[in-house]
Formats: structure tokens, sequence, C-alpha cells
């Protein structure tokens, strides 16, 4: 069952861990590199199971209609 | 263009000085702005008087600081000038951050009930600078010196030697002690050719200051978008401010001309697009800014202070240059006024770099890392980015993640050499460093009994000794301040004269307040020293 509760003690310093892998690749080799990594946490997870959900997590907010919520941020 | 504040204009009164007498001062400040006069009145609080050097003639002109956050309004509170600030500024607590024209988080950041200030508070600087001044003359013990120019800095084993150029001729001021909170460009940092380096950001921004003619139904909060529709793939900050002002902080990116984006032919469409066509609106203020992070290495040298933006500069995401600023002043006006009282040694005041250093390095830590967010890098980043604010509709992990400033907050100064360290396990509470945090009492707000001296907050009915020189407040050992210090009968916190915690005790012996407020006047480690032997 893919755990989506927030366990990471410190978002931010991880968002950045992200971010600088990519520091000095080109835009082919960052997408090999995001591929990479998700097979590597693949493996490391090891339960296609889980692996499935996430991907359907994904997929949803990737292609979530905007303007989809109650509070669109109209300005005043 | 500013239309809803007036300037005043402080009058230059010849100093004695130029007439022979006169020439040295315990204290001087340089810079009378937000952190300076902060500084004045603090040290005027603890009985010490200042001489207060300013290049020009009034407060803060057009769009500065707004967002006074908790913390600041509690030091406002101990000097006095905290009620002013809540009648005056818009108060808020609740944040939302927008993606697309979709809300992807909202958060507040005060929840809990029982506190005397609020989360934040939005006020021009200017008001706040002009009640200082007022504050300050009240106290009969600020010079404050208008149109006095230091253009020299001789720093010396006893003293610091000023050169100061008014419009009636140029004089000598040797200070015993000097604070330079003079600002970003600050002229004593210069005049000292310290090295003041750190990470540009290459990106501009527009700050839009509205009066909106119209009536419109919008709540105090901070709103921030990233890619809205009226502004495609920048992100845009909204900030309600006193006077029918509203402040609108537009990304324009690095490519931006700086010039040519602050015609109004520029400006009105671009407030036009966000607040359609129906909405009338004056412009007050704007200006393009970009930004960079950087502090010096050291913000004590010898007898010179660096306080505030002088010492260290963040980006504005996150409210943490002011703010900063004024607990710089609050960290350093007890230690000084200690010294020169003689109640602590001249050791006490390296503190200073031992405190807020850490705190300096943590605010632009904060913000670098908001900066980075909110301008990405590289393809990558603003994939990430845009990914985690998709995943934030749904997941509580990925809002944790969604960085448009992390809110100024204040610094624990865990590591301080006036700290001394809890010997006993604790469930909670403000740790030594913490500042203490506020609980409603019978007849007001804790954080009011406090004042600015070293204090015992003690809980239940206690029969121990009471310890000489230290001034006792008795709580309750059950409510609401109890539960917020993990306190049962027994149970004592030292207090410092900032308010932050300097000590600890489940079972207070008078050897351990004792030690814990000699450590916390910079007297060497008496219990350490003595568990050592």
């Amino acid at each position: 069952m893919l755990d989506t509760t927030p366990k990471l003690a410190d978002p931010d310093a991880t968002f950045v861990t992200l971010v600088r892998a990519h520091h000095d690749l080109s835009p082919d080799e960052s997408r090999r590199l995001d591929a990479a990594l998700v097979l590597l946490l693949s493996n490391h997870i090891g339960d296609v199971t889980v692996l499935e959900q996430a991907i359907e997590q994904a997929r949803r907010a990737v292609r979530a209609p905007t303007g989809a919520t109650e509070d669109q941020g109209t300005p005043p | 263009m500013p239309t809803t504040y007036t300037n005043p204009r402080f009058p230059f009164r010849r100093p004695p000085e130029l007439d022979g007498k006169g020439g040295s001062a315990r204290v001087v400040i340089v810079g009378a702005g937000l952190v300076g006069l902060t500084f004045a009145l603090d040290l005027a609080r603890h009985g010490i008087a200042s001489v207060v050097l300013d290049d020009d003639d009034t407060v803060s002109f057009g769009s500065r600081a707004i967002c006074f956050a908790k913390r600041s309004l509690e030091i406002y509170d101990r000097l006095g000038l905290g009620q002013k600030l809540l009648d005056k500024g818009v108060t808020w607590k609740v944040g939302k951050v927008f993606f697309g024209s979709s809300l992807a988080y909202a958060f507040d950041l005060l929840p809990e009930q029982g506190h005397r200030m609020p989360a934040f508070i939005n006020l021009q600087q200017y008001y706040v600078e002009e009640w200082l001044v007022e504050a300050c003359m009240e106290t009969g013990l600020v010079d404050l010196r208008w149109k006095s120019r230091v253009v020299s800095v001789d720093p010396r084993d006893d003293s610091v030697r000023l050169v100061v150029e008014t419009p009636e001729g140029a004089y000598l001021l040797e200070a015993e002690w000097l604070a330079a909170c003079d600002g970003a460009r600050s002229s004593v940092r210069e005049a000292l050719g310290l090295p003041f380096v750190g990470q540009v950001f290459r990106d501009r921004f527009l700050i839009a200051d509205v009066v909106l003619k119209t009536e419109v139904p919008f709540p105090a909060e901070r709103w921030f978008w990233f890619d809205p529709p009226f502004h495609p793939g920048q992100s845009v900050l909204l900030h309600k401010q006193p006077d029918g002002v509203w402040r609108i902080d537009f990304q324009l990116g690095w490519e931006a001309d700086p010039e040519e984006e602050k015609r109004p032919e520029r400006v009105v469409p671009r407030i036009r697009a966000m607040l359609g066509k129906d909405v009338a609106f004056d412009l007050e203020w704007v200006s393009v800014y970009t930004f960079r992070c950087r502090r010096l290495e050291h913000f004590r040298h010898g007898r010179i202070f660096f306080v505030g933006d002088s010492a260290h500069q963040v980006s504005p995401f996150g409210a943490r240059g002011g703010n900063g600023g004024i607990q710089d002043a609050d960290n350093l006006a007890w230690k000084l006024a200690a010294v020169l009282k003689g109640t602590a040694l001249e050791g006490l005041l390296d503190s200073y770099d031992a405190e807020r250093i850490p705190a300096s390095d943590e605010n632009i830590l904060h913000s670098t890392r908001a900066t980075d967010f909110i301008t990405p890098k590289t393809e990558a980043a603003r994939a990430y980015r845009d990914a985690v604010l998709l995943l934030a509709r749904e997941h509580a992990f990925a809002r944790r993640m969604v960085n448009s400033g992390r809110l100024s907050l204040p610094h624990s100064y865990a590591n301080s050499p006036l700290s001394t360290p809890d010997r006993e396990a604790w469930a909670g509470g403000p740790a030594p460093g913490a500042p203490c945090v506020d609980a409603p009492l019978a007849d007001g707000f804790l954080l009011n009994r406090l004042g600015n001296e070293p204090v015992l907050l003690r809980f239940g009915d206690t029969t121990t000794d009471s310890v000489p020189g230290l001034r006792t407040v008795t709580l309750p050992a059950d409510g609401i301040a109890a539960e917020r210090y993990a306190a049962s009968a027994g149970t004592a916190y030292l207090v410092r004269p900032d308010q932050h915690v300097a000590a600890r005790f489940q079972v207070p012996t008078l050897d351990r307040v004792v030690a814990a407020l000699d450590r916390l006047w910079g007297r060497g480690n008496s219990e350490a020293a003595r568990e050592a032997a």
C-alpha cells in the first residue's frame, strides 16, 4: 500500500537535494537521471503494487484539470 | 507618488561638538532606520544613552518592510510600542498558495489561541520608524542627530573615532562602542573594507503598491500565485496594508528591463490584468528590485557591531530582513547595557556573534531555498517545482514542500554559550535558547510579566530560597501556561533579558540557578568547572 503520509523531517532539504541532482546535466541527461532514480527507488520498494499506486497518483496530479478547486484565487 | 503618508522632516540641531564641547559618547549608532532606532530605544529602556547619526532628515521613504512577525511584535511590546503596531497594522495569519488558477494549499501560521500577539501584521515601515523616533525622544536618553553623515571610521583599542559631516561643518566624535545600523550599503562596513559576499539571484521583481478606489471583499491573507493566468510563467504575491494600500509583487525574470518596467504604461496593464477592468486604483509606489543573500564573516569587530542589513541580507520572501534585524537589536541591547553597567564582562559581547550568526545563516538558508523554489534555475527544477504544486492539492507531504517563502520565526539559540543545557528529560516547552512562549494568564499575558531583566519563572507554590539579584514570577502549576512550559509544581525557567530561555529545571536548586545565571552573564561556566573539578 502506497504510504502518502508526510514522512520527511526536512521537506525543503529533500526538494533541494532532488533539484541539485540535476546540476550540470543536459535536458536528455536530466530525463535519464529521473528515470534512473525511479528505477532505483522502485527496486528499493520492491513491490509492484506500490509502484502502480504511485503511478496512478502521479498521473492524476499531472492530468488534473486546472481551476478545479473551490477557491480559485480570484483577485479582489 | 505616495499619497497616503507624508514623511515628517526632522530639524538639524547644531551639536555641541561644533562649538568645541562634548566630543565623546559611550554608544554611537549609525543609521536611524528601523534597526538603529529599535536598538537605541532598547538601550534607553535599559537606562543607556546613545547618540544616533543619520545622513537624512526623515523616516524611510516609499515601500519597504511591511510584514512584522510575532516575535518582532513581542519585542516592540517589551519596548512599549506593541499596542500601537497592533492598532494600525493589518493582522493576518493565513496564507494561500495558488498554482495556475487553483488553490494548491493554505496555511495557518498561528492556529493556537491565547497569545498576546498575532502571527503577523502588515504595516508600512515608516509608521514604525516614526513611532520609534517619538519613543526615543520621550526617553530623554537618545540624542538623534539628523543630516549627520559619518565620513570616516577609525577603530582603536579603546574607542572608535568618527568624523561626522553636517550642514554646519564637520566634527570628531569618539565612541566607546559603535553600532553600524546603516543598512545593506553600510558606509561603516565599506570604511572598514570588510568583504560582504554571497549569492546573487538572477531574477527581477516589480513592487507595485496600489490604493484601491473600489471596495473589494478580500480577506487579510497572504496570497501567492505560481503561474497565474493574469501573469503567465511567473509568480505574484499580494499583501494588504493599512490605509487601503495593497502590495503586489510581480516576478519579471532576469531579462526584464528595470527602467522600462517601472513606467506606468507597463505597470498599469499588469495590475489591470490581475484585478479586472472594474477595479479603480491609484499607483502609490513602483520599484524594480533584484536581491542577494550574503553576510559578513563576523558581526562584532572589536568595538564595532554590525546590526541588521549591514551585517546580512536576504531575499524578501519570508519577511526575514527587517524581522531579522529587529532580533539582532534585541539580542545586542541587553548585552551592551550589562557591560556598560558593569553587570557583565566584555566577553559577553562575543555571544552576539555566537548567537546571531547562526540566526543569520538560518534566515539565509530559508531565503535561498524559497528563492530557488520561486525562481527555478533549470528545466528539471521547474518540473519538480510544478510537480510539487500539482501533488500538493491532494497530498500533505507535497504541501510541506511548497515554498513561497518560509515566514520568519525567531531563531533558537540552542548551542549558545549562554544557554545551560537540559539535565532532565522534558516532554515539551521552550528549550534553552528558544524564545519564551506566550500564554494567557488570569490578568493578561505571560510575556508581559517578564520585563527586560533576567527573571526566574516558577510554577506552583515553592519553598526554595529566592536568588539574589533575580526577580521571580510565580505562575500556577496547572493551566495553559504550565502546559505550554511542560511544567509541574516546582518547575522553573531562567529567562534572559530578551525573553529567551537561558536554562530550565524540574528541580531547581539555588546552586543550579546561580550557575545558570553566571553563565548567562558570560561569567564563565562555573557549573561545568565544578563538574570538571
